[in-house]
């Protein structure tokens, strides 16, 4: 635990260090800044939340660059370690692998948790200063933070998993970005693209249900399309979400499947690891 | 008799096809300081990772404290040994400081006495500079401090005099002294035979993952069958050696006035008592490491 604890905190202050942290907690705060004042500037004469509008379109931003900012964090934990030299000295010191891996996951989870509280909630404290919000959207903005930061923690789990299965820096990160293109953008198309041509005759409900929660990101945006009734107002496709029977726990258990699967599967791979 | 800190028995470790250690026997005392010797590809830094337990032998056992450095309640776990890479790459947004400390933090040792050995390995100076600005020698410098951390059993140090200037090596020298003094095993590894000479008790000599010797310097010589050479000047001597038959024989001319005999260890005391008055610059040659090594990379007998 006290292992654990030491390279969790010398990760978080590398964050802080090389501005890891500033960057990206400016960045997410800068987009959810605009794009709720933007975003809220339509809603003003109509009687619908700002907050909401906000949730919508947020979240749909967070699916694109939170992964990403998870990729980039966690591509290189290990096989950057392994190449600069450091690593072998680390693990000469009492402790364990897993350790060292639980210990990076603890630190950059911490990271990126740390920028989307600070980046989003500056935003949601700005529109509820600024009168849009009712509790029950402010509950769903609460929701989206945290489900964002676990989107951040699952693919910052599969960063690690990649880092510990490839050779060297390179493939890393070029693994890295295949990952984000299939989760996010390629996974989605070809879905649709099954959906459109098949024309309901094959695929069922039930299998687009299991479809959607084989990719986190999915999950993630029927999590909080669907959260509140309001919010799935906006958002269209979300009615649907909540009709096929994807709850919200259901949806939140399979983020953190996807957390700790990868992760095992980190520890795993590295334990196996020549250093 | 001294304990023994380190057993390694008939010890194997490949990689793919090409085997790195083959078949090794090696025991290391306490209070002894060793020095591993050969060159690149010989085995010697994968020696040292079994020792630490960072790699599982193909074949053999190894002890380190006489646990297994592999096994989860290992020596390296209790933080007994101290350990430094080859080429040591250290982490360089810290500082020369932080490093130190998280480094003490995980072996569990307080950090209130890193500032004395950041002002032992000479460092303080630059203690609070990032480490991504330091030369080699003071990057060597802060990864021998955090090798001494917690005052160790065992020290494995792999190539640790690589980039150090020839004052910092005396240093060097003198600090592993101190510890092996206090009881500590060092081994260190080397290709730099020459430095060794004076500063460690024993050298073991590795060739293509295989121990080829293993003794004090005299024993690795006479093993060696290299002889000691008497070398002196002669003026106007050439022609004393060329012509004068019987007091020269054997001896041979190197240049204009300078002449060699090589001989057995014992033979040397005659060899100088039979010496005319005009010798000059009368010297013993004796084999020095790197002919040793030479002799033993050949297959010496």
């Amino acid at each position: 635990m006290r292992s654990i604890a030491i390279i969790a905190a010398k990760e978080m202050r590398d964050g802080l260090r090389n501005r890891w942290v500033i960057a990206t907690t400016a960045l997410l705060a800068a987009l959810a800044l605009t794009l709720a004042f933007m975003g809220a500037a339509p809603t003003g004469s109509v009687k619908v939340s700002a907050l909401n509008v906000t949730i919508v379109s947020l979240s749909s931003l967070s699916i694109f660059l939170v992964p990403l900012i998870a990729l980039l964090l966690s591509y290189d934990a290990i096989v950057g370690e392994a190449e600069r030299g450091t690593l072998s000295l680390l693990l000469a010191y009492p402790v364990r692998r897993w350790q060292v891996v639980i210990g990076k996951f603890a630190g950059h989870l911490g990271i990126l948790t740390l920028a989307t509280v600070v980046g989003y909630g500056a935003a949601g404290l700005a529109l509820a200063f600024a009168g849009g919000g009712d509790p029950e959207a402010l509950a769903a903005f609460a929701l989206m933070v945290a489900s964002s930061a676990m989107l951040g923690g699952v693919f910052i789990a599969i960063g690690y998993l990649v880092s510990a299965l490839v050779r060297d820096r390179g493939a890393a990160g070029g693994v890295a970005i295949g990952v984000w293109l299939l989760f996010v953008l390629l996974y989605d198309m070809a879905l649709l693209g099954a959906l459109v041509a098949d024309r309901g005759k094959t695929i069922t409900a039930g299998a687009v249900n299991v479809l959607i929660l084989i990719n986190p990101a999915d999950a993630y945006r029927v999590l909080n399309l669907t959260a509140s009734q309001s919010v799935g107002g906006y958002a269209g496709v979300a009615g649907l979400g909540v009709r096929a029977g994807l709850t919200p726990g259901l949806l939140i258990g399979t983020l953190i499947v996807w957390i700790v699967a990868p992760l095992a599967g980190a520890v795993a791979a590295f334990a196996r690891r020549p250093v | 008799m001294s304990e023994d800190i380190a057993v390694l028995r008939g010890v194997s470790r490949r990689f793919g096809r090409q085997l790195a250690v083959s078949d090794v026997d090696l025991t290391l005392r306490a209070g002894e300081c060793v020095g591993l010797v050969g060159h690149n590809g010989a085995g010697k830094t994968t020696m040292i990772k079994l020792m630490l337990g960072l790699l599982r032998p193909n074949a053999g056992t190894v002890r380190v404290l006489g646990d297994d450095p592999a096994a989860s309640a290992s020596a390296r776990d209790r933080g007994r040994v101290g350990y430094l890479p080859e080429n040591v790459a250290l982490y360089p947004s810290m500082t020369g400081a932080e490093t130190l400390a998280f480094y003490a933090r995980l072996k569990g040792e307080p950090v209130s006495r890193n500032a004395a050995l950041i002002e032992k390995v000479g460092i303080s100076g630059a203690a609070r500079r990032r480490v991504g600005t330091y030369s080699k020698g003071m990057r060597q410098r802060l990864g021998l401090a955090q090798a001494l951390l917690g005052e160790p059993r065992v020290l494995l140090l792999d190539e640790p005099t690589t980039g150090l200037d020839p004052a910092l090596r005396q240093h060097f020298y003198e600090i592993l002294r101190e510890l092996r003094g206090q009881g500590a095993m060092v081994l260190l590894s080397t290709h730099a035979l020459a430095e060794l000479e004076g500063q460690v008790d024993r050298v073991v000599v590795m060739n293509q993952g295989r121990k080829v010797a293993d003794g004090d310097l005299s024993t690795l010589r006479a093993l060696a069958g290299i002889r000691p050479r008497i070398r002196l000047r002669l003026p106007r001597g050439p022609r004393a050696v060329v012509n004068g038959p019987d007091a020269w024989s054997g001896w041979t001319r190197l240049t204009d006035d300078l002449v060699e005999l090589s001989c057995e260890e014992d033979e040397v005391a005659t060899a100088l008592s039979g010496l005319p008055a005009s010798a000059r610059d009368v010297e013993i040659v004796r084999p020095s490491l790197d002919e040793l090594y030479a002799a033993f990379q050949k297959g010496a007998p």
